[in-house]
């Protein structure tokens, strides 16, 4: 009885093992191997995304609405900038994709609310969000940090956004 | 017999399990005749505890924290021992807590916990313990749970008359078991009676920042100073403590010390001496112990030696210290709720003594004295009794209150907890620990506001009680329900160390002032990395310094190279989540020490020398997130003679 146990234990073990490993081998070959591909396959991918971003798609979080003046406030961004330095640069660059995605360009993709929800909030939105649970999956399950932001805070690092 | 024990459990457990699924009802909502022991420490899962429970660790040197009623150990606290879980007194920054005129010491024996009071009621700000062995008294900030102070008793030794604070936390007390020449010196121990002496050492608590500085002491005859409490409502601006080995003995004390029919209570009008010290009174005698603090901004430890102590000679501030005779080698001292009554547990006595403040007052006032001692006036016994249990027990040794006129004491010899009353010293009902036990706890029960709903007896053994563990088994404390007229034995727990003593205290005061995290802009560590893009390493002749960031679930830098044989190579690591619960771990293969575990916003530093050619990985040591596995990076290590210039790096090609 033992034996059995152990055996399937072992087997459970084994079949876990592969399957991680599997994963990683083959996304090590595809950064290796075949970058030039990969690029192009990526390409093909973001058009396809890009025509159907959902920008009614508010978040789950405090931020109900939020109505941004025609005109960046220079003042606010700067303040975000520094926010954005301090606690968010750990994982997230401006001109590539790091841990997280680069902010750049992410009103093209994302609600002003959704993006402050993220910051606000993230534990719930990774895992009740569509977009945001999708994106945990795109990066390797690399969860968005919460930084205890303030609201203010948050929105200053959204007016940063803005500016890039 | 054994079958149908086993059957009777079972059913017990399914019937608990039943009702819980009745609904969820909590216990509180059930009779009392309906509920069993196993529902009254059921803390079901998500539940939270009523009370913590704060359980020195003895000879660990430590502190750990339960929950009540579940006796669910929630965190062990280091104090006076190196703790490598915790990086305690092996990262750079905490080492200085440990620092004594010995030098680093890296062990204590930890005795008794007491919680800040305001107006004689637990506040929950500070828990102070004493290390018995190396004489220090700690402070652990309970808004951290960390030991946030540390400062050693010179002129002590054996410092177990301590750590007890008065009503309002002006002062914490450390009195000498052992007596010592005072100042120390060359003489023979035969010349103890006479040259010995001890010391009771008043700490001023800061009350705003809880800071701890010894005000002034006492020097005391040669006794042994074994116990002590201050006094409570109508006795406050008193202290007592009990004493023994009044015989001034210096060997076989187990004999020569229990030859006196009566010892002593001193009570110490601290009062009348902190007047007498902030006119000028006292003399500053050279010394020198170690004051060391730890700085929540700077996540750090300072040592300051401090070179003078104020003594106070008690002849010279005449009406301050009384002797109270008490028999038999008395241990706990313990005073109720009401101030009145000071309870002396001679251990070699059948009877618990009590004394009565307001007798003390008037003997003291018609100076009716039996004699002195060392210029110190002895008051009469019997000008001084309340009453005495009698024969309660066997070997008694420390009493706590309920708030409700009851007082329990424990007795280490017949192994039980005895219920008796206030003012009739009838006994109410006694009920059986398993086994020798020492101290007890009532959540508050050393205050003018007891919590007097469980009482927890600690056990110095446990033989039968717990499955064997080779010659050293656990030793454990015993929960019991004194909420009804007898007391109902509840449960029994393991416990970390020995379990020595204990102060406990509604969960509610404390919870909501515990904090999260430690915010990066407040972060003024020397060595921190606040920002992501300031991760760098520095090269300072054979130094090489680390400023290293971690978040989930990466180090930067992760990659660093131009690290030679021979280096001393600090790691200076900031974890820079701004999440509550979200820890991360970092060691070094190779590096003689422990590792770190670092909070959210905090910086440590620990010291790595490597010692051998090659490439070496570091990783994250708390599992942090999916991607814990990936934390880790390299070092890659070059001869001595190599003149490869440092460089690190992230994510880059």
């Amino acid at each position: 009885m033992k034996n059995v146990i152990k055996l399937s234990l072992l087997v459970i073990f084994s079949l876990s093992l592969s399957s991680c490993g599997g994963d990683a081998k083959k996304e090590k070959k595809e950064k290796v191997k075949i970058t030039t591909k990969k690029k192009e396959v990526k390409k093909v991918k973001t058009e396809k995304k890009e025509k159907t971003y959902d920008l009614s798609n508010k978040g789950i979080g405090p931020i109900k609405s939020i109505t941004l003046s025609a005109d960046i406030d220079q003042a606010m961004a700067t303040k975000g900038a520094e926010v954005y330095k301090a606690k968010c640069t750990a994982c997230h660059k401006v001109e590539k994709k790091f841990i997280g995605p680069s902010p750049k360009g992410i009103f093209k993709k994302r609600s002003p609310e959704w993006i402050m929800n993220m910051i606000l909030n993230p534990d719930e939105m990774v895992k009740k969000d569509p977009i945001a649970k999708a994106l945990l999956m795109e990066y390797n399950g690399s969860p968005m940090a919460n930084q205890n932001l303030t609201e203010e805070e948050a929105r200053s690092v959204l007016e940063y956004f803005r500016t890039l | 017999m054994k079958k149908a024990i086993n059957i009777v459990v079972a059913l017990i457990i399914v019937a608990g399990l039943f009702s819980c699924n009745n609904g969820g009802t909590s216990n509180k909502n059930q009779g009392a005749l309906s509920s069993s022991a196993a529902e009254k420490v059921y803390v079901a899962p998500g539940e939270l505890d009523e009370f913590y429970a704060f359980v020195s660790g003895g000879f660990s040197g430590q502190l750990a924290v339960y929950g009540l009623p579940s006796g669910r150990l929630f965190k062990v606290i280091p104090v006076f021992s190196v703790d490598a879980e915790k990086a305690w007194g092996f990262n750079e920054e905490t080492k200085p807590m440990l620092n004594t005129s010995h030098g680093f010491i890296p062990w204590d024996d930890s005795h008794h916990p007491d919680i800040s009071q305001t107006n004689g009621e637990l506040d929950g700000r500070w828990v102070f313990i004493n290390g018995n062995n190396t004489p220090r008294i700690a402070k652990i900030d309970l808004t951290t749970f960390e030991t946030t102070e540390i400062i050693e008793i010179p002129n002590s030794a054996g410092n177990h008359s301590s750590s007890y604070v008065t009503d309002n936390t002006e002062y914490v007390i450390a009195g000498t078991r052992f007596s010592i020449p005072i100042p120390q010196r060359d003489i023979s121990i035969k010349e103890y009676k006479g040259n010995f002496k001890g010391t009771l050492s008043f700490i001023k608590v800061d009350p705003e920042d809880g800071k701890m500085n010894i005000k002034f002491q006492l020097l005391m005859p040669g006794f042994d100073y074994d116990k002590a409490h201050p006094g409570r409502g109508k006795s406050h601006g008193w202290f007592f403590f009990t004493t023994y080995n009044t015989e001034e003995a210096n060997t076989l004390l187990e004999v020569n010390a229990s030859q006196n029919d009566k010892d002593f209570i001193a009570a110490i009008n601290w009062k009348k001496i902190e007047e007498y010290v902030n006119n000028g009174g006292g003399k500053m005698m050279p010394t020198n112990y170690a004051h060391n603090v730890y700085d929540d901004a700077t996540h750090s430890a300072t040592s300051t030696m401090i070179k003078e102590v104020l003594m106070v000679d008690p002849a010279e501030v005449p009406g301050a210290v009384y002797f109270l005779p008490t028999p038999k080698s008395p241990h706990g001292c313990d005073v109720d709720p009401s101030g009145e009554y000071i309870v002396a547990s001679g251990k070699l006595s059948a009877n618990v003594t009590v004394h009565s403040f307001t007798k003390m007052l008037d003997a003291i006032e018609n100076k009716k004295f039996a004699g002195e001692a060392y210029g110190i006036p002895i008051l009469n016994f019997e000008d001084v009794l309340a009453g005495v249990v009698e024969q309660p027990g066997l070997g008694p040794l420390h009493t706590e209150f309920d708030g409700k006129g009851n007082a329990y004491t424990t007795f280490f010899i017949s192994s039980e907890v005895v219920k008796w009353k206030l003012g009739t010293w009838e006994v109410i009902d006694r009920k059986n620990t398993y086994y020798s036990v020492g101290h007890l706890m009532i959540p508050g029960g050393n205050s003018q506001k007891p919590y007097g709903k469980y009482l927890l007896a600690m056990n110095k053994i446990t033989k039968d009680r717990y499955l064997p563990t080779g010659p050293e088994v656990t030793q454990s404390a015993q929960l019991y329900d004194i909420t009804g007229e007898k007391m109902e034995l509840l449960l029994d727990f393991p416990t970390v160390g020995e379990p020595h003593y204990a102060a406990g205290i509604p969960a509610e005061i404390i919870m909501k002032n515990s904090k999260k995290l430690y915010k990066l802009e407040e972060n003024k560590h020397k060595y921190a990395t606040i920002t992501d893009g300031d991760a760098r390493v520095e090269r300072d002749g054979k130094e090489v310094h680390i400023y290293m960031t971690m978040i989930r679930s990466h180090f930067n830098p992760d990659n660093i190279e131009g690290v030679k044989v021979g280096d001393k190579v600090y790691f200076h690591v900031t974890n820079l989540e701004q999440d509550y619960d979200v820890p991360h771990g970092v060691a070094m293969i190779g590096a003689q020490t422990s590792e770190l575990l670092i909070m959210p916003g905090q910086t440590e530093t620990f010291v790595w020398y490597p010692k051998q050619v090659g490439v070496w990985p570091f990783y994250c040591t708390d599992f942090c997130s999916a991607l814990h596995q990936e934390m880790q990076g390299y070092i890659r290590v070059s001869p001595a003679s190599s003149n490869i210039e440092l460089s690190w790096g992230l994510g880059e090609d």
